[in-house]
């Protein structure tokens, strides 16, 4: 992990009318990080992932992600990162090559690199004698992998991952996060949301977001020296409880 | 048993997919138990045989001592059943939504009342809002009740957790033992090993098979072989360097910790594997010997 | 621009991976050109004709015959009387009388005076003008004819009278077939679509497992698009009425009965399509496409279907709406009663019923 800021956030806003949806937001996430974005739901999470994708525009403060407005140049941050989640990944009526083609070429690679790194990908995942069929025949844990293959296909600076191992049996769940390692060691940073508690111990930093309020950033060893708890299942209890909009 | 399931079969595709493979396992009355196990393990399937909303291609099953094939329609009526998704009506209210399934199960809210009211206080300061614009864990809890308003014998619950957060989720296992504790026969299925703990007896599936069912405690005590807990300040770098050992037989992340264990007769080997991590240069390396949990017990019964 | 053909190349494999939708978007214009070119037409053919011969005499044969020799009649029955040519007309099996009155060849001949007369059944304006003229054509040749034979002026004057819609208005044609349309399409796309819903949401699922029969849930969403389809109903007949001078001659009650009859027939076919539909797409795609085109085509208000090549009449038959768009002309333009019409309507309340049975035992009761 290195100094450089990839995301530098301050006091950014996202109002729906009156209701405020993420408020005034104000934090750096590092390269080569991996930032754990925690909280319930309707906290005000995919909110903020959607600003900070470039997906749309805050209604206050400012950002810059990858070292581009978020205002002004929201087409060059999509350039510049990868996109995973539990719900979208991949089209399941083309096959795994046809997939791995598509998105490459979307984020402008040359054929030829394309070509030669899809080979690399579908020999690293094992799925070689995979390459021909339909997405949709491959069971989920194969189908998240390499749906993470390809958001990061394309080398983007940071990598968004919506909750993208749900449902996945634990052992395929941990090989997912080899490759989040893996990732975040030659510098990607890793922007990641999940339900599982174990999986918040192995960001670098977590954030815990509580009605639309950033209330806690800060290491996970850090986190439960300061709520006193043997485990982050405990801090998210703890922070989470007292939260007015779990119940709206 | 409430419920008996025998060499159940369900195949998809023309057999081609076994989503259900020759599966038996029993629920006694008024048990709280757990079908544990990823996407694709086949858990939907077994409900919905057990709903009777798909025949199953080979075995028997009866809920509450009526067959699922011939006597489907009886056990229609006897039994709750909450799909995933949580199927409400989103243009209709809280209180609409309620109203309209006691009507469909030919009874009223009042009549059973006693039996949701916990659950729905939480809920009832929202009942004129429409049940689309509800949150996660709301539209579960309004759910839970549409399944209970006609005091049902069985009680099935499919993911009832999955896409809510962890205390909506905790909230729910507290309603659900509240819920045994006046009778009622619950079978629920989750892909979160943390929550088989909750259960009284559990299954754990994968591949349309069944690989143990027994009590929480039991199975942990099935474990093989002893566990281990090993930490250090660089977990990451640690899990490589762990992994090159030889006389160890598995390892995995567990969050804080890693879990390891040692090839049979290394057992002894604790403190040498200390030394060879300090050795690599890691520090303030702690091990310990820990009981498995759920996870742990999958992840040996999927090798 | 690489990228922009990136994004052609992937919706092509999700066109030509979709057979069902494939087969749709291939399947279709070919069986519309097969029919719009070969098929339907407006041009006049094998229309039924009545001809009362009360005088029998030699004038009356020729011109008969030169009738019967021409390709666009057919004529059905030969010598009959005032009642008799009037129920042939009632009962829609006739568009044209021609009546020779007695005495004709002697007035024809030594008075050099006679008349004809031409009946049009005008409730189909169209088919009626052009028959007329046909018919009127071949006696002025047969004029023409006497003419150059007798070197005398011979006039036969044709009296033609249309009957049902004297002032030939084109409404009477098109509105009893939108009435069909309407009907047919609300009811069928909104039932097929509502109950085809329930399984996406997956409230389906909670309905079958319960003790209510489901069958009678979905019967309960038919019940508003019921109410709703007679709304409508009214408005239309309403509007043609007021505003396009549509008649009304006959019983407002029978033709509201009738209608009712279709619109059941309508929320039986949405609850068949449903029942073999999972998607709300291809509910509404299977609404549009089953019941668009074969209404346009083969109720008969674009096309007469005596003009179609037999096959395609036969099939006509199987469509309700043809039924009920004879029914609607006969009550609402030529006035008539349940008498007249009792075995369309016995074949379209038959329609409703086997439609209405087979959607009911074809219901699942599970998911697959």
């Amino acid at each position: 992990m290195s100094d450089e800021v990839v995301i530098k956030t301050e006091k950014l806003t996202k109002k729906f009318g009156d209701f405020v949806a993420a408020n005034e937001l104000t934090f750096e996430v590092h390269r080569g990080e991996i930032f754990g974005f925690l909280g319930a739901n309707g906290a005000g999470k995919t909110t903020a992932m959607r600003m900070l994708c470039g997906l749309s525009i805050p209604s206050s403060g400012s950002a810059k992600i990858a070292g581009f407005d978020v205002y002004k140049q929201r087409d060059q941050i999509k350039k510049n990162i990868g996109y995973m989640s539990q719900k979208f990944s991949l089209y399941e009526d083309l096959t795994v090559l046809e997939n791995i083609s598509f998105f490459g070429g979307i984020y402008g690679l040359p054929d030829k690199r394309v070509r030669e790194q899809a080979r690399t990908l579908i020999n690293e995942l094992g799925l070689g004698k995979e390459a021909d069929k339909l997405v949709g025949s491959l069971p989920l844990g194969w189908k998240q992998k390499l749906a993470f293959s390809v958001a990061i296909f394309h080398g983007p600076k940071i990598v968004f991952l919506d909750e993208p191992t749900g449902g996945v049996d634990p052992v395929t769940r941990r090989q997912f996060w080899d490759m989040i390692y893996d990732a975040a060691s030659t510098g990607i940073t890793v922007f990641v949301t999940t339900h599982y508690m174990d999986e918040a111990e192995y960001c670098n930093r977590i954030s815990m977001m509580v009605d639309g309020v950033m209330k806690a950033l800060d290491t996970p060893a850090n986190l439960k020296k300061q709520y006193k708890a043997q485990s982050m299942d405990e801090v998210f209890f703890e922070l989470a409880r007292g939260a007015k909009r779990k119940a709206d | 048993m409430d419920v008996a399931i025998h060499n159940l079969v369900k195949t998809y595709n023309k057999g081609e997919v076994n989503a259900v493979d020759n599966v038996s396992l029993g629920v006694a009355k008024a048990e709280l138990f757990g079908l544990i196990g990823p996407d694709g393990a086949g858990k939907t399937s077994i409900f919905r045989i057990l709903t009777t909303l798909l025949l199953p291609d080979g075995g028997t099953a009866t809920v509450n001592g009526k067959d699922v094939v011939k006597d489907y329609k009886l056990i229609r009526r006897e039994v709750g059943y909450m799909p995933g998704r949580f199927s409400l009506y989103q243009d209709l209210t809280v209180e609409e939504n309620l109203g309209f399934f006691a009507n469909l199960f030919g009874t009223t809210i009042q009549k059973n009342y006693d039996l949701i009211k916990d659950i729905y206080v939480q809920i009832e300061p929202f009942k004129t809002r429409r049940a689309g614009k509800l949150s996660g864990g709301m539209k579960q809890k309004l759910a839970l009740c549409c399944a209970l308003i006609h005091r049902p014998v069985v009680l099935f619950l499919d993911e009832p957790t999955t896409g809510v957060d962890t205390v909506s989720r905790k909230e729910f296992w507290e309603m659900l033992k509240r819920l045994k504790a006046q009778g009622i026969t619950i079978l629920v299925s989750t892909p979160y090993m943390d929550e088989a703990n909750l259960c009284e007896r559990i299954a754990l599936m994968q591949n349309g098979k069944i690989m143990s069912v027994d009590t929480p405690p039991k199975i942990i005590q099935k474990f093989p072989t002893a566990l281990y807990a090993i930490k250090a300040s660089a977990m990451g770098r640690l899990l490589v360097d762990l992994r090159q050992v030889d006389f160890l037989a598995s390892c995995y992340a567990f969050g804080e910790y890693h879990h390891i264990t040692f090839k049979p007769g290394k057992e002894g080997e604790q403190q040498t594997l200390v030394q060879l991590m300090n050795a690599k240069g890691h520090d303030d390396v702690e091990i310990k010997r820990i009981e498995p949990t759920i996870e742990d017990c999958f992840i040996k019964l999927m090798n | 621009m690489k990228q922009f053909l990136l994004f052609v190349r992937k919706e092509f494999y999700h066109v030509f991976r979709d057979r069902k939708t494939l087969l749709l978007l291939f399947g279709m214009p070919i069986a519309q050109i097969l029919l719009f070119g070969f098929a339907l037409t407006n041009e006049i053919k094998n229309s039924k004709v009545v001809i009362s011969d009360q005088a029998r005499d030699e004038a009356s044969q020729q011109i008969i015959g030169r009738i019967e020799a021409s390709r666009s009649f057919d004529i059905e029955r030969v010598a009959m009387n005032q009642a008799a040519v009037e129920s042939a007309f009632k009962s829609g099996k006739i568009k044209l009388a021609i009546i020779f009155p007695a005495n004709f060849n002697e007035d024809l001949m030594h008075h050099h005076n006679a008349k004809i007369q031409i009946i049009a059944d005008a409730s189909d304006p169209n088919t009626a003008s052009t028959l007329t003229s046909y018919a009127s054509a071949i006696i002025m040749d047969y004029q023409k004819d006497l003419l150059k034979t007798y070197s005398l002026a011979m006039n036969i004057h044709t009296d033609v009278r249309m009957i049902y819609n004297p002032e030939l208005k084109g409404t009477t044609n098109f509105v009893p077939g939108v009435m069909a349309l309407v009907l047919l399409l609300v009811c069928v796309l909104m039932t097929s679509v509502s109950i085809v819903r329930e399984k996406e949401t997956g409230t389906m699922e909670i309905l079958l497992v319960s003790p209510f029969n489901p069958v009678l849930v979905v019967v309960a969403k038919a019940v508003p698009y019921f109410f709703l389809s007679l709304i409508n109903l009214t408005v239309i007949i309403i509007l043609s009425v007021t505003i396009m001078e549509m008649p009304l001659n006959g019983s407002v009650v029978l033709l509201y009965f009738e209608s009712s009859l279709l619109i059941l027939t309508a929320l039986s076919l949405g609850l068949l399509i449903s029942n073999n539909t999972d998607s709300q797409q291809t509910a509404m795609l299977i609404s549009l496409m089953a019941m668009l085109l074969p209404t346009m085509i083969f109720t008969g208000f674009m096309f007469p279907v005596e003009n179609m090549p037999k096959p395609l009449q036969i099939i006509s038959n199987v469509v309700p709406s043809k039924w009920y768009y004879i029914i609607v002309k006969s009550i609402m333009i030529k006035g008539l009663g349940l008498r007249a019409i009792w075995k369309e309507t016995v074949i379209l309340g038959g329609m409703a019923l086997v439609l209405l049975l087979i959607s009911f035992k074809t219901f699942k009761t599970r998911l697959q």
